[in-house]
């Protein structure tokens, strides 16, 4: 009993065991996601963050040990990022042939999706916090918790309202467009990519292998726009 | 496979350190990415395993997100509070966003024999 006690003192102080639950659950949570047709609801992260809020919860961990075994996963997002560029310049002669529409577009897309965000969420009376939270939801999650706490959000915050943006897209994405009579796999692809970064071009590589270039190339280049233009708007309208 | 690592993560510190020297308002991973981009389109293109490990990496970016995500525990009572409010302005947003995009973009390539 004793033995057990001192095992249970060694594995509470190392990083091994949250390292190691943080892999095992998120493994699952992809098992069950293949398994069942890669339903959107059950997306892996929204799965694995659900399953360890609880595992946390029950054992009355606190965040902070639990991220001093998970913090070895998170410190690659900044290197993976920087990987961004890689799948963005493999576009780079489509990018070049059709700079003009897709820089219009992307502008027009990227402000509407933070002004709609900020305009809905004051109208709606969100707490300010959670609105500045909310405001870099359609880029990658790398991108946007880097915006988050440049403008003093909640990073974590942002990570899962950034998933939950993903996973509105994907689901809504590709029927919204087709009721509205839009047929073009570059628009839609394009779209779901500015909208719904990783998630919506997982989405977008399902429905045809262009409209997935494109929405990697929404995504890439609506990371780099929001960056931009969060910190601006913030700073305009004084929040 | 080293030198590749070590190449995205030099890059990551290259942005890291301008954005501290100049005040941009760009998180550094994301100057990163800019600067590598730069060099990619200037190089022509990248040695192929510099391609292999990047795309591996991204191919577990889903992963990478967990750890954060988690942090969502100690906002449970925030978007309890506000979680009406939360899913209004997310789903409304991302619709408009991607109608907005979908139909310049149409608006603007039609008719160039694509």
């Amino acid at each position: 009993m004793n033995r057990l006690a001192q095992v249970w003192v060694y594995i509470e102080e190392t990083p091994l065991l949250w390292l190691a639950l943080t892999l095992c659950v998120f493994w699952l949570a992809q098992q069950l996601y293949r398994r069942l047709g890669e339903f959107p609801l059950l997306n892996p992260v929204l799965v694995s963050v659900v399953a360890l809020v609880v595992i946390l919860a029950a054992t009355g961990t606190p965040y902070e040990d639990y991220f001093d075994g998970a913090q070895f996963i998170h410190f690659l997002l900044g290197p993976a990022t920087v990987a961004l560029a890689v799948p963005l310049a493999g576009q780079a002669r489509e990018l070049r042939r059709y700079w003009r529409p897709i820089a219009i577009a992307l502008s027009a897309g990227s402000i509407t999706a933070v002004a709609s965000a900020m305009a809905l969420g004051w109208l709606l009376g969100l707490d300010s916090q959670t609105l500045l939270s909310m405001l870099p939801k359609s880029v990658t999650t790398p991108i946007a918790m880097g915006v988050t706490e440049q403008i003093g959000g909640l990073p974590s915050l942002t990570a899962v309202l950034v998933i939950l943006t993903g996973i509105t897209g994907a689901v809504i994405g590709i029927p919204l467009l087709r009721l509205l009579g839009l047929r073009d796999p570059v628009a839609k692809g394009f779209a779901m990519g500015v909208a719904a970064h990783g998630i919506g071009t997982a989405r977008a590589f399902e429905h045809s292998e262009r409209a997935g270039a494109y929405s990697g190339l929404g995504m890439g280049l609506n990371g780099a726009l929001t960056a931009l233009l969060v910190p601006l708007l913030v700073w305009l309208f004084g929040l | 496979m080293i030198g590749s690592l070590a190449t995205l993560l030099l890059f990551q510190l290259a942005g890291e350190i301008v954005v501290r020297l100049t005040g941009l308002p760009l998180p550094g991973p994301v100057l990163g990415m800019l600067l590598l981009f730069a060099a990619l389109l200037a190089r022509g293109s990248a040695p192929r395993v510099f391609n292999d490990t990047s795309r591996g990496l991204l191919n577990y970016l889903a992963l990478l997100f967990v750890p954060a995500g988690v942090g969502i525990i100690s906002h449970l009572s925030r978007v309890a509070d506000e979680w009406v409010a939360i899913a209004v302005t997310l789903i409304a947003s991302t619709a408009l966003a991607m109608v907005v995009t979908a139909f310049s973009l149409r608006a603007l390539t039609t008719g160039r024999g694509e």
